[in-house]
């Protein structure tokens, strides 16, 4: 049987964790069906057609899809998934929110988070704040499950599939948008950037985290992340907590400025290429996954590493 | 207004557990165990919305084994009126945990139910969803802010991008994130009143739900150790390693 993956998208683009979870889809074997569910979509769906892997894009275009109310959309997926065997979302914000309502309307569990496709039924996920990688099998007719973007390559672009245009689902009329605060900024998105600068307590206001973090991030083309301290504290936004609980990122550099390494800011980034490490204290626990550490206060290392990298 | 929170007995965030030496679980024996943090906080909220008048009872749940009890007097001891526990030794997944939930809540007929967003020993980020979804309830997760009104709750919810608000129709189902609000430390007298508190308990068999696990575990393991590197002597060095070595630059 074929496998659905739900597209995550804004209306306008198709997110790059889309492409990972298309991979992940790729490697349980079987024709890969790609869903667009939203409003005033037709970009996204021409994007998601282009996805090289995908058979066919499924678009259901309505008013009740426009914001992606996990109610509205779980009705349509439920439907849609009695033809499927396996069921699949990026692990971001929306599939975290309305596929596990998914799986409970099919009576079936939901795999979160998964790292590894080991075969059809049988999957590797982190638990314990990624200390503890377990292997699960599923017993369910419907495998139903999140992925972990940064756990498989994007699949690449150039392919062409059929576009079949879907009808809605009754709406469920339990909840409805209000409004939102998008975080405005020009720098890549935090799953997807290759080199991200994160920014701790130790940065001590929102004026600081922004005088210090943001030119040393503007210098390496870099997205901008941070510990939940940080975001706490009100330095930063929520949606830049790197971690267990917040987002889990594998960029080829990632630079940790006063953060201390605790293992739930740990199981958001330890899995990046190359992390560096400007921590006052020798013993920081961030030390220990760092490639390469400089011990001293980051007031003075960063505008060091600004210049030493105009120097370049 | 009757708000059911959801609490779980997890290992305390600070222990880092061990992986058994035959690959077939994790060694909690003899760890400290603690209330999820983010059921603290959906604690705090419920105790909060009482505080404020808007709501009459709280009720705090708890599933598993019988040490839950010292889950559920924490949630006393920081405001709850009465607790359920459904004692079991089985090993339940957010699916049964839901269910359970669900039959719960057909008995106790609350308004609201208050789940943290993502237990963290199992990291699901489940059974919340799953239980709105069972009931046929709306749903507001990972809630930086609720505000409740006698038919509807607005919820703020910390997505990837920034921030959303959804309105609900009561009865919901809202789950909670780190910035909802910061739980309270319980005090001495606290904790002796809550002894006197009342505490139900209840089982699997009696609310009729098969907590089969669907999910096998095959084996767990530790994922590959990161080794340290090696410490610079400044920036200028740094950058150099960057370019020459690590080729990031
Ligand atoms: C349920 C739960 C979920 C959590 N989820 C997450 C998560 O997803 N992500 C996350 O990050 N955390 C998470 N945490 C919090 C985590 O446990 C730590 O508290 C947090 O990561 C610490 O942030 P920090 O490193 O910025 O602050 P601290 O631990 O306070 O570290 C600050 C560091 O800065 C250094 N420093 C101070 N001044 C300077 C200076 N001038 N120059 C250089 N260095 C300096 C200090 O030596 C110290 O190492 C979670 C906790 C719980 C309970
Ligand atoms: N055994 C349990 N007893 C009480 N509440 C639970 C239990 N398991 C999960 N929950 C609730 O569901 C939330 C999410 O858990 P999970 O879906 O496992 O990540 C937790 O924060 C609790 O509020």
């Amino acid at each position: 049987m074929a496998i659905l993956v739900i597209a995550e998208h804004d209306n306008q683009s198709l997110k790059a964790g889309t492409l990972n979870t298309v991979t992940a889809a790729g490697k349980v074997g079987g024709e890969v069906h790609l869903l667009v569910a939203g409003h005033n979509c037709g970009a996204v769906a021409d994007a998601a057609k282009a996805v090289a892997g995908v058979a066919k894009v499924l678009v259901a275009d309505s008013a009740q899809y426009a914001h992606g109310l996990a109610e509205n959309l779980a009705a349509l997926v439920v439907d849609l998934a009695k033809n499927y065997s396996h069921v699949l979302s990026p692990a971001g914000t929306s599939g975290k929110n309305f596929l596990p309502r998914v799986a409970a309307l099919l009576d079936v569990a939901q795999i979160s988070d998964i790292v590894a496709v080991e075969s059809a039924d049988t999957f590797v996920r982190p638990v314990y704040a990624g200390n503890v990688l377990a292997t699960v099998q599923s017993v369910d007719s419907i495998k139903v499950i999140t992925v972990r973007t940064t756990a498989f390559e994007a699949a690449a672009l150039g392919g062409s599939a059929n576009v079949d245009s879907i009808g809605a689902a009754a709406e469920a009329q339990l909840s409805s948008f209000i409004s939102q605060e998008l975080t405005k900024s020009d720098r890549p998105e935090l799953g997807a950037a290759k080199v991200i600068v994160s920014g701790g307590r130790a940065l001590g206001s929102e004026e600081q985290f922004k005088a210090i973090i943001e030119p040393l991030a503007d210098k390496l083309g870099a997205a901008v992340g941070a510990s939940r301290a940080a975001v706490d504290a009100g330095y930063a936004p929520n949606d830049y907590q790197v971690g267990q609980t917040g987002k889990v990122v594998a960029p080829q550099l990632y630079v940790a400025v006063g953060i201390s390494g605790a293992i739930q800011h740990l199981a958001g980034m330890k899995d990046s290429k190359v992390i560096v490490a400007i921590n006052k204290d020798e013993e920081a626990p961030i030390f220990q996954v760092a490639d390469y550490g400089i011990v001293g206060d980051l007031f003075t290392v960063v505008p060091e590493l600004i210049q030493a990298l105009g120097n370049n | 207004m009757k708000v059911l929170v959801a609490v779980k007995r997890v290992v305390d965030y600070n222990v880092k557990v061990r992986v058994k030496a035959d690959g077939t679980g994790v060694d909690i024996a003899n760890v400290k165990m603690s209330m999820n943090p983010f059921d603290e906080i959906a604690v705090e909220e419920a105790v909060r919305l009482k505080e404020a008048g808007k709501v009459s009872e709280v009720v705090a749940v708890s599933l598993g084994v019988k040490q839950c009890e010292e889950t559920l007097r924490t949630a006393l001891a920081m405001g709850a009126d009465r607790a359920i526990h459904v004692e079991t030794d089985a090993e339940l997944q957010p699916l049964a945990v839901a269910k359970l939930l669900k039959a719960v809540a057909e008995k106790e007929q609350p308004q609201l139910m208050i789940l943290g967003k993502q237990a963290i020993d199992d990291d699901a980020n489940q059974t919340g969803q799953m239980v709105a979804a069972l009931l046929g309830w709306g749903q507001g997760t990972f809630a930086s802010k609720v505000d409740l009104a006698a038919e509807t709750v607005d919820v703020t919810r910390e997505v990837d991008g920034g921030l959303e608000t959804v309105k609900l129709r009561l009865p919901a189902v809202v789950t909670t994130d780190l910035r909802l609000n910061e739980p309270r430390y319980v005090k001495l007298p606290n904790i002796m009143a809550a002894k006197k508190k009342p505490l139900d308990k209840l089982t699997v068999e009696a609310l009729g739900v098969d907590v089969t696990p669907r999910l096998k575990t095959l084996k767990v393991a530790e994922p590959a150790k990161r080794s340290a590197g090696i410490k610079v002597a400044n920036a200028a060095e740094l950058v150099a390693k960057l370019k020459n070595e690590a080729k990031v630059l």
